[in-house]
């Protein structure tokens, strides 16, 4: 087994980690480090399969390498947006449930928009 | 090593340069608008507008004129190394229909988001992001790279999801932040798709990898994570728990993008993944599986959107139904062969989409004028509103029967070529599932008619101005849905049948008649509330005979509302996700 | 097995007991700390797969700034984690788990069952250098064979920065984002909020250069301008500006605009948009990295700083 055999099992089980987060955690901050740990798996990904590609003068296919650069890149922003919402939300009621009481099927929504 | 890449499509075509203007007109509106601020904002968005409506024409037109897809070579690279642009028919249709929807709500919207001397933080967002919303979605009409795709598909949601909460309320940052998070998800199974595909193929360009696909299990797990990513943005069954509440509590003009704009782009690239990149790998099972999601979002969506109090609402579940409407293309373009073929079901399935794309920016708009009008959106709270606000009660009437599929409209089009895609293939079911989806259209569009057109003793007082001009932008779009079999789509989509000269005859009065029965028992049987037209004495008797009905009718109803509001859970929702990619996944494998 | 792959499963068992930890840990705080770790051990995984600009990028913008935010989100909602929220019940957790463990599986298959020889682009990459005269391939695949990805990756941050903007309150518009830092003047932080950010300003700019022929870029460098920035605010010893100043906004569409404007050009009196004349390719890239250098680092550092909370008036 090679080292970048080692990195990919490593970035699926990144992957499952990241599911298992995101499903289960009710807080959505955990939610947010969830995503982020699914991101880096599907980049280290990008990364094994740059790393298979390299052929002499590059140790890794550059191409991947781009995609995974400009990949973190907008997970950052995504992260900043979400908790800017978040934090958002925590100002404005004190909490940071995401459920309301009621389903969101039941159109109890006092207030119209 | 790679394989020499195909002669066809490698070089940019005359044209071609238009591709390159409809992405970077709409982006440098978005950069001047952010430099300049105040009152520019408008002044920009008024000029950008026309400019790109008129690039979306020239396109149109261009297309018609020339027997190929217009390509460009960014860079003046062809792929694999570098980036190409490429539109054909059915991204002309949805750039022109794009540039429409956009121009009418930039004309709704004036009134509600006017700049001021010192800059507002409303206007400024809205005009900036609907240019944004503009420009991803362009970006992903004529993108030929899968990366491309993924890089758009995160700018169109960074756009819109600042628009869900643009009022700054609690509810709408919690549909703000379900969803985001939602699609990110969604974008994040497409990027692990794009990588493996990568690692098996050396290439992520659209045309290339229809050369190359096969059907290895590594590239239908591929296939299944993608698809499986798309479909959690664009809000299918059992992944919908981010819509209603997104789209009901958007401001009026921002509703009209989310749900007639926003919603199809990942449809569209779930289009092109399934019927250019990859038509010979989903399989029977699969195309099943994505039309029975469909159908249970029709039945879903439409059931509970007659169990609604707020139009909003009502209109934000009707987009549920109608995005499972959009998915009963796929099985429908399944042929023998064991390939999705791109003919009657593809042009009806886009036809779908444009249409309603129109019709339901219209309701989004007319209830918006309803709402400001009122100060209210009880549907209940409706009667009377037709004498006061005529203009409104008259778009929505419109948008919903285009959205009905009365001839002449998009709508009605599409469905016959569905319905004609479904007896060549012989899937009688997909044809029963159609017809009970026009029914159940036109149930809730009856419902809020029958309760807007109802005379009501108490005098309406005004509590907003109305302004003409916004509900004649709501009606020039509905117009535009309820002609839209009159435009003639022969170079860009296959519309095999002269479609104009069954518009008026007795088959279509028939064909008028059996839905709009259907749909106006269904209204009466499945909505909570009391109709208006049954309440009047003259139907008591009709009354006592269809109460037991009507209570049997309402507790499936209760059922379905329960049963959402399970499915509506972050856990279930999330859980179901990865269900689905593994379905599909097992599906394609299987049918390999 | 050789003493490297040893290193590189001890690495990765470490690098997914961090990730594990992350996810399962009670409390908000400890899981953002092992995210910040585990940030940092995946850049030492990318050194090992031979792709530095990515190791640099995730060790900057992923494990480094994404930390920061993280952290500073995970101390201002303390009090939200405090309160109990409805964990899913056990059929929820074992079917996460059961499904969670079925998709790693299908990845790990896709991973084992990847051709070999594994199809690559490296070789035309490295070919088709000429045109740019740039030695770095990576800087050669961003700036010039998928320059557009790059520009639409600018669009992508400055909407971001409206997205985050947009939530402001009403009342403060255009004012200054996030709290005003105070720190004590003769505390560590403030001393290296002095002492950092000459060293740090230069060896961002050094990492922007060298990314013309060695491993680095705009990415990289203004990510570690935009921290410099970041400590100072956060010793005090600067503020953020107001957000409705024509400046700050000129140079957050500076980037994305010279991007764009060159790309015209391209489309006007070159071959094609965004295509380079070959013998003026290297100073157009690297002014275009310039300006994506300022806007880079001015985002991410207004991306940190959040939505304005204080009216302009100081």
């Amino acid at each position: 087994m090679s080292g970048v055999t080692v990195f990919g099992l490593c970035a699926a089980a990144a992957v499952g980690l990241g599911f298992y987060g995101l499903i289960t955690n009710p807080q959505p901050l955990r939610k947010i480090i969830a995503f982020n740990l699914l991101g880096s798996g599907v980049f280290l990904l990008f990364g094994v399969v740059g790393r298979r590609g390299a052929v002499a003068g590059t140790g890794n296919d550059p191409v991947p390498q781009a995609l995974v650069i400009t990949g973190v890149v907008v997970a950052f922003s995504a992260t900043a947006l979400a908790i800017a919402l978040l934090l958002r939300l925590f100002q404005t009621t004190g909490s940071t449930k995401l459920s309301n009481r009621t389903s969101p099927g039941d159109g109890s929504d006092p207030a119209g928009g | 090593m790679l394989p020499p890449a195909p002669a066809l499509d490698a070089t940019t075509t005359p044209s071609g340069f238009l591709l390159v203007l409809s992405i970077v007109v709409p982006v440098m509106g978005v950069l001047l608008a952010f430099v300049l601020g105040n009152r520019y904002v408008r002044s920009v968005a008024c000029a950008v507008i026309p400019l790109g409506l008129a690039i979306a024409v020239t396109i149109l037109v261009a297309l018609s004129q020339s027997k190929s897809p217009l390509v460009y070579l960014l860079g003046a690279w062809p792929p694999p190394l570098g980036v190409a642009l490429r539109a054909d028919g059915l991204s002309a249709a949805m750039l022109a229909a794009t540039a429409v929807v956009i121009c009418a709500v930039a004309v709704y919207a004036d009134a509600d988001f006017s700049v001021t001397a010192t800059e507002i933080r409303a206007p400024f967002t809205f005009w900036i992001l609907l240019l944004a919303v503009w420009g991803a979605l362009n970006t992903i009409l004529v993108g030929g790279d899968l990366f491309t795709l993924y890089v758009a598909l995160e700018l169109l949601t960074f756009a819109a999801v600042p628009l869900v909460s643009l009022d700054g309320r609690p509810e709408t940052l919690r549909a703000a932040i379900r969803y985001l998070l939602f699609a990110l998800v969604g974008s994040v199974l497409y990027l692990l798709g794009t990588a493996i595909l990568y690692g098996l193929y050396g290439t992520l360009d659209i045309v290339l990898l229809s050369h190359w696909i096969g059907a290895e299990p590594t590239s239908l797990v591929a296939a299944a994570l993608m698809t499986t990513g798309l479909l959690a943005k664009t809000a299918l069954f059992p992944l919908h728990l981010w819509l209603p509440p997104a789209h009901a509590g958007a401001p009026a003009a921002a509703s009209a993008i989310l749900s007639g704009l926003v919603v199809k782009g990942s449809f569209f690239v779930i289009v092109r993944l399934w019927f250019q990149v990859m038509p010979g790998l989903p399989g029977f099972g699969a195309t099943q599986l994505l039309g029975a999601l469909g159908a249970a979002a029709i039945v879903f969506g439409s059931v509970l959107a007659l169990r609604q109090e707020r139009l909003k609402l009502l209109i934000a579940y009707s987009t549920l139904a109608q995005i499972g409407y959009l998915f009963l293309m796929f099985p429908l373009a399944f042929d023998a062969s064991g390939y999705l073929e791109s003919g009657d079901a593809l042009a009806g399935g886009l036809l779908q989409a444009v249409s309603h794309a129109t019709a339901k920016a219209a309701m989004f708009m007319a209830a918006g004028s309803i709402y400001a009008g009122l100060g209210h959106d009880r549907i209940t709270g409706l009667h009377g509103v037709a004498r006061v606000l005529p203009l409104s009660v008259l778009a929505f009437a419109f948008a919903g029967i285009a959205l009905m599929g009365v001839q002449p409209s998009g709508a009605s089009l599409a469905k016959d070529l569905l319905l004609q895609a479904a007896t060549k293939t012989g899937q009688w079911w997909w044809a029963v599932v159609l017809q009970t989806g026009g029914m159940l259209t036109t149930a809730y569009v009856v419902l809020v008619l029958a309760h807007a057109l109802a005379s009501s003793d108490k005098s309406i007082a005004l509590t907003g101005p109305a302004p003409r001009l916004r509900d004649m932008a709501a009606l020039v779009l509905a117009l535009c849905s309820l002609l839209l079999g009159f435009v003639p789509w022969e170079p860009l989509l296959s519309v095999p049948y002269d479609s104009t000269s069954s518009f008026f005859g007795p088959g279509a009065l028939a064909k008028l008649l059996l839905p709009v029965l259907g749909g106006v028992m269904l209204a009466i049987l499945l909505s909570p509330w009391p109709d208006p037209l049954v309440s009047s004495a003259r139907w008591k008797v009709a009354t006592r005979v269809l109460d037991p009905f009507r209570r049997t009718c309402c507790a499936f109803g209760g059922l379905v509302q329960r049963g959402n509001g399970v499915l509506c859970q972050w856990p279930a929702a999330s859980i179901s996700l990865l269900m689905l990619a593994l379905l599909f996944g097992a599906l394609m494998l299987v049918a390999a | 097995m050789s003493v490297a792959t040893a290193f590189e499963i001890v690495l990765a068992a470490v690098v997914l007991g961090l990730g594990t930890w992350t996810i399962v840990v009670r409390e908000t705080f400890s899981a953002t700390v092992g995210f910040v770790a585990y940030g940092l051990l995946v850049a030492l995984i990318w050194v090992r797969l031979d792709a530095v600009d990515v190791a640099l990028t995730e060790a900057a913008i992923g494990g480094g700034l994404g930390g920061v935010l993280l952290l500073g989100a995970a101390a201002r909602l303390w009090d939200a984690d405090l309160m109990a929220m409805e964990a899913p019940g056990e059929v929820a957790r074992a079917s996460a788990a059961a499904l969670s463990v079925l998709t790693a599986a299908a990845l790990a298959g896709a991973v084992l069952l990847l051709p070999d020889p594994a199809p690559t682009l490296a070789p035309a990459a490295v070919a088709n250098a000429w045109a740019t005269s740039l030695s770095n391939p990576v800087t050669n695949v961003l700036m010039a064979f998928r320059a557009m990805d790059t520009m639409l990756e600018k669009v992508v941050l400055l909407l971001a920065i409206i997205g985050v903007w947009s939530l402001a309150p009403d009342s403060a518009w255009g004012g200054r984002p996030g709290p005003r830092h105070q720190a004590d003047p003769r505390g560590v932080l403030a001393f290296l909020a002095r002492l950092l950010p000459p060293v740090g300003i230069v060896v961002g700019i050094y990492i922007l250069w060298t990314g013309a022929d060695h491993p680095g870029g705009a990415f990289q460098g203004g990510a570690i301008v935009a921290s410099m920035w970041l400590l100072a605010i956060m010793a005090g010893l600067a503020d953020t500006p107001p957000v409705s100043r024509r400046s700050v906004r000129f140079i957050l569409a500076a980037g994305p605009g010279l991007f764009l404007v060159v790309g015209l050009a391209g489309l006007l009196f070159g071959a094609a948009f965004l295509s380079y004349p070959p013998a003026q390719a290297k100073p157009l890239i690297l002014g275009i990295e310039v300006a994506m250098t300022l806007t880079i680092a001015a985002t991410l550092g207004l991306l940190l700083a959040g939505a304005p909370e204080r009216s302009a008036e100081p």
